[in-house]
């Protein structure tokens, strides 16, 4: 499978009071097509700074210190450096090629604007130009728009070459002229309609003239699910895209997910901290530790034989279904990341340490074919095996 | 034979909704409305449900941080006589020598303990309410405390801001049983907790249980959490209890098909095949304006007539076993016919 | 023996309290305005203090007299003997100056003082206990900020005369809104805040948990208010005693003194800054002193921002 997005050597830090936050050190991943990746990790480990980082949206006091972010939208095209292109070509990446849910559908969705309006703006951001085009061949082939059609055709013929011409944008500023781009912005409501029906709301022309508090947590998530949607990304990231919600509700969103997967998006990388969403949703899975991958894989294999020690006291201490004994708990506490531990970030709460770790920082390897690991323990077990 | 210690009859707490010119009120959210649970000695019962049904109102209406508004929470002392919480004021509570009896640790740890004050002085705080102490014997007793939840000496001279979020929740473990509580309420005690964090916060509250001889409301919506540590369950939904027994025959054996859903919509860390799943129809309707009947039939998939007529009661079926659904006894089939689904093993 | 080892180990750490207080000194000195207004401050406190050495008081009983020789109108230019000159009625504008530096820390120690403690208490009280007190005192205290300051200071000065404390206690009596109001939005979100509600539940008493709990979390709004307010009451001070509600004639008072400049402040057409002095030295005072507890007050706010306080 040719790789969609592959991280680099991303180092990102913080520059605070304390000193800089070392969140994220030399960290690497990389996702396939038509993959749904899961990101796991305890909060501050660095998961929602990852994405962040890709997606050149890091706030103060946050710097990206260096790193490649390579994204190829289709499998056979050359890879571009998403850190390296200027913010107005990454605005037509983020909401386009790659698009992002919140976790936060309240904080996420504007509270006087109207559900249409705010689906519907996702396709006046990128989709101008394929619209204009459309109802310009809509014109030409005798519909009509009422009285203005011949205005009408004249705009949408340029706005259809560029939807950034100076023309269109001294009309937008002119009273009555600016009504130009009313079948777009007509167009762009019935597209939205259309992908909110698509994700199983009943009667969607009633809910795009609703507001957001008029909607149920559920419904919210799923409207911002419709917004990252519009556009049909190539990769759809999650963060943490259901953790507030109620366990019947959550089941509805990761049911949709699913999906989706299985019918338009590429790709889906999920960030979450809940071990049973990924084991259930995800096909590999990247378990974080302050700032570092230490393991990925397939979600069978790194679930079933954990190699890196972090993972598998990960999963020892999440309650299960039949789970027997005691839970075992990991000592200590995730470390401050102004003095992150030298060498390996965990060997300080490391059941398995051996000198090497705290001098060592150890590297990413391919121990078993399709299943990486970041530990000199687990190398040396392994190594020593084959 | 298990004791009581705690009994609610019918407990209620509506909060006014006040609306128009002159602010008369003009509905209520029924928070709490009319709920039966029995609570035992020395037993943890696990609270669970989504947001906004009740759960946490429950556990702050039977200590009283929030006053009920009708029915009773009967208090069984060890020593004399049963009293009713639900009405009486925190200063009678006081005077009767209770108050402190009923503690409760809450969700947050970082809002939950004062920021400008010392370790020292939050965990003294309680024990200055019950007895006069000299200095030594006060701070002998607080580290004898703070040993109890995993911490020591060096930690007392410290501010809140200065430990993690799990210490911090030790802290307010301490704090609550410093007060030498009966009865403690854990409202949702791991859900702002790291994952790796909350097992020893478990495993530490369950030792205190067994060796202070406590008894717990843990309010949670996380069921796997829910059922490594309680002994019994209550399932709510939208104020009303509606199935409780005891832990693992809730596992094995629901009977009301909403703990159905609930069972089948945990995401299993245990990777399995494709896993069936009852995934219910729109939200929980809105506390304002329940539905009739039961309260679960706008999203019950098996729901029939006489559902949104006659309100359900919690009936008891065997083996500790309360339910409040009219097709209890077919609904195990139904599950299996509909969304082949057997069993949450 | 294991337990005196271990309080030596405790002891032998700085107090918390002590680290705490040097963090956020730490804080307020990195800001470098913070520097200039403590600075500035101290140096006005410095004068206040020694007012009787720098300028000894030619009238025993009476020092806020301001001393003068002659009564010609016409100020005199800085000479050796009236190192900043004298103003209007020959008063020494030097020696009012300095003993105005103690008008000014009294009229801001005293309005601030007041009104704070006013506004404090019922502002806690009305947040803490709410229902009809709070509701009494909120109407109440929308009464009296519809009472404009000039009009009070007026029949106040009608009714006992002219003088400072007359001005003062107008003052107050307008000011300690602004605190209740702050401090009892504070206690407000306190109230419900879940540390007070574990106090509730241990049985502590609303006395020890107002004392203990809500003031030290929500007094530094009003903290970083009342520095602020200390400059401002001076400028209201200065504004009464310009208008001639305030101090006295030969009262050393910045206010006062400006008022005695009002007709030399644009000199004779030939020379339109010959009486310069007269306005520009209690000027320069009020403008710095206010400055002082306004860039104090902004150290403050940026040092207890509970956003940058913590990680």
């Amino acid at each position: 499978m040719a790789v969609l997005l592959k991280a680099q050597d991303l180092t990102t830090n913080f520059y605070t009071y304390e000193g800089a936050v070392k969140a994220l050190d030399k960290f690497s991943l990389s996702i396939d097509h038509g993959c749904t990746f899961g990101l796991v990790g305890e909060s501050g480990c660095g998961k929602s700074v990852t994405v962040r980082s890709m997606l050149r949206v890091i706030q103060s006091p946050g710097v990206i210190e260096g790193g490649k972010v390579l994204f190829s939208e289709k499998a056979d095209a050359e890879p571009v450096d998403l850190l390296a292109l200027t913010e107005e070509e990454m605005e037509s990446v983020r909401g386009d090629s790659i698009s992002m849910i919140f976790q936060e559908p309240n904080a996420a969705l504007n509270p006087v604007i109207t559900i249409g309006d705010q689906v519907a703006e996702s396709f006046l951001f990128h989709r101008v130009a394929e619209m204009s085009q459309k109802i310009c061949d809509a014109i030409d082939s005798g519909e009509s728009y009422g009285l203005l059609t011949p205005y009408y055709r004249a705009m949408l013929g340029v706005a259809a070459k560029n939807p950034k011409a100076p023309l269109l944008k001294f009309c937008s500023q002119v009273p009555f002229l600016k009504w130009w781009d009313k079948p777009v912005k007509k167009e762009a409501l019935q597209r939205a309609i259309k992908i909110i029906g698509k994700l199983g709301i009943a009667n969607p022309e009633e809910i795009v003239t609703r507001y957001p508090h008029n909607l149920s947590g559920g419904m919210k998530q799923r409207i911002v699910i419709a917004i990252a949607l519009a556009c049909h990304p190539t990769l759809l990231i999650a963060d943490e895209a259901t953790s507030n919600l109620d366990v019947t509700v959550q089941a509805q969103i990761l049911q949709l997910l699913n999906d989706l997967k299985k019918e338009s998006i590429s790709s889906i990388l999920l960030i979450t901290h809940d071990l049973g969403v990924v084991a259930e949703t995800c096909e590999k899975v990247g378990v974080m530790y302050a700032g570092t991958l230490c393991e990925t894989g397939d979600v069978k294999d790194v679930f079933s034989t954990p190699l890196h020690p972090y993972t598998q006291a990960l999963l020892t201490s999440v309650p299960k279904f039949n789970q027997e004994g005691e839970l075992q708990s990991i000592e200590g506490s995730v470390p401050n990341l102004v003095n992150p531990p030298s060498g390996c970030r965990f060997h300080p709460r490391c059941p398995k340490a051996m000198d090497k770790c705290s001098t060592d920082k150890p590297e990413l390897k391919e121990l078993i074919p399709g299943h990486l690991v970041a530990c000199h323990h687990a190398d040396r077990v392994i190594g020593g095996l084959s | 034979m298990k004791k009581k210690i705690i009994e609610l009859k019918g407990l209620e707490k509506h909060y006014p909704v006040f609306g128009g010119v002159l602010k008369r009120q003009v509905n209520s959210v029924k928070a709490l409305d009319g709920i039966d649970l029995d609570i035992y000695r020395g037993e943890c019962l696990g609270v669970v449900g989504e947001s906004g049904c009740g759960k946490t109102t429950t556990g702050k209406a039977i200590i009283n941080l929030h006053a009920p508004t009708g029915g009773e929470a009967i208090y069984y002392p060890e020593d004399g006589d049963p009293m009713d919480l639900a009405k009486m004021s925190n200063r009678q509570m006081k005077n009767a020598g209770i108050r402190s009896r009923l503690q409760m640790v809450f969700q947050d740890p970082t809002t939950s303990l004062n920021p400008r004050m010392l370790i020292k002085h939050i965990i003294a705080e309680p024990i200055k309410e019950q007895e006069k102490l000299s200095a030594r014997e006060l701070e002998k007793k607080i580290v004898s405390i703070l040993e109890m939840v995993g911490l020591s000496r060096m930690h007392l001279m410290r501010y809140p801001h200065e430990f993690s979020g799990g210490q911090r929740q030790r802290i307010a473990v301490a704090r609550a049983i410093a007060a030498s509580p009966e009865f403690i309420v854990l409202d949702e005690p791991t859900s702002a907790l790291d994952v790796s964090v909350q097992a020893q916060i478990l495993n530490l509250l369950d030792k205190l249980r067994k060796e202070l001889n406590l008894t717990y409301l843990f309010v949670t919506h996380h069921l796997l959490v829910v059922k490594y540590i309680s002994t019994r369950i209550a399932v709510m939904y939208l104020g009303k209890c509606i199935e409780t027994c005891p832990t693992d025959e809730l596992f094995s054996n629901p009977l009301h098909p909403y703990t159905h859903a609930l069972l089948s919509g945990i995401p299993n860390p245990e990777v399995a095949a494709e896993p069936n799943r009852i995934v219910l129809e729109g939200d929980v309707p809105s506390p304002l304006n329940p539905p009739s009947g039961c309260r679960f039939h706008t999203r019950c998939p098996f729901c029939i007539d006489v559902c949104s007529r006659e309100e359900p009661v919690l009936l008891d079926v065997g083996n500790d076993h309360k339910v409040a659904c009219h097709r209890q006894d077919v609904v195990k089939e139904l599950v299996k016919e509909k969304f082949g689904i057997e069993g949450y093993f | 023996m294991e337990t005196s080892t271990a309080m030596t180990a405790v002891q032998a750490h700085e107090h918390p309290r002590l680290r705490e207080l040097k963090f956020t000194l730490a804080r307020i000195f990195r800001n470098p305005s913070a520097v200039i207004g403590v600075v500035l401050l101290s140096f006005f406190i410095g004068v206040a203090i020694a007012a009787p050495y720098i300028a000894p008081p030619k009238y025993a009983h009476a020092p806020y007299k301001m001393p003068h020789k002659g009564f010609s109108p016409t100020p005199k230019a800085p000479s050796e003997r009236f190192i900043m000159g004298t103003t209007s009625g020959q008063y020494d504008i030097f020696y009012g100056v300095v003993w105005g530096t103690r008008t000014a820390f009294k009229i801001g120690l005293f309005v601030v003082g007041i009104a704070g403690f006013v506004g404090i208490t019922l502002g806690v009280l009305a947040g803490y206990y709410g229902g009809w007190f709070d509701e009494f005192l909120m109407r109440f205290v929308d009464i009296v900020w519809s009472i404009p300051l000039l009009v009070l200071a007026m029949t106040i000065v009608v009714a006992f005369g002219r003088g400072l404390e007359n001005i003062m206690i107008a003052l107050a009596l307008v000011e300690w809104r602004w605190y209740v109001r702050v401090i009892r939005s504070e206690v407000l979100k306190l109230r419900n805040q879940e540390f007070v509600q574990a106090a509730k539940l241990m049985g502590v008493s609303d006395c020890k948990i107002i004392l203990r709990h809500i003031l030290p979390n929500s007094i530094y709004p009003v903290l970083i208010m009342g520095s602020m307010d200390m400059g401002s009451m001076v400028i209201s001070a200065s504004f009464m005693s310009f208008v001639g509600l305030g101090a006295p004639k030969g009262y050393a008072d910045w206010g006062q003194m400006v008022a005695l400049a009002r007709n030399y402040i644009v000199g004779p057409s030939n020379d339109p800054l010959q009486f310069w002095y007269t306005i520009f030295f209690p000027g320069i005072c009020i403008i710095l002193f206010v400055l002082a507890w306004n860039l104090l007050g902004d150290a403050l706010r940026d040092a207890f921002d509970p956003k940058l306080r913590r990680r």
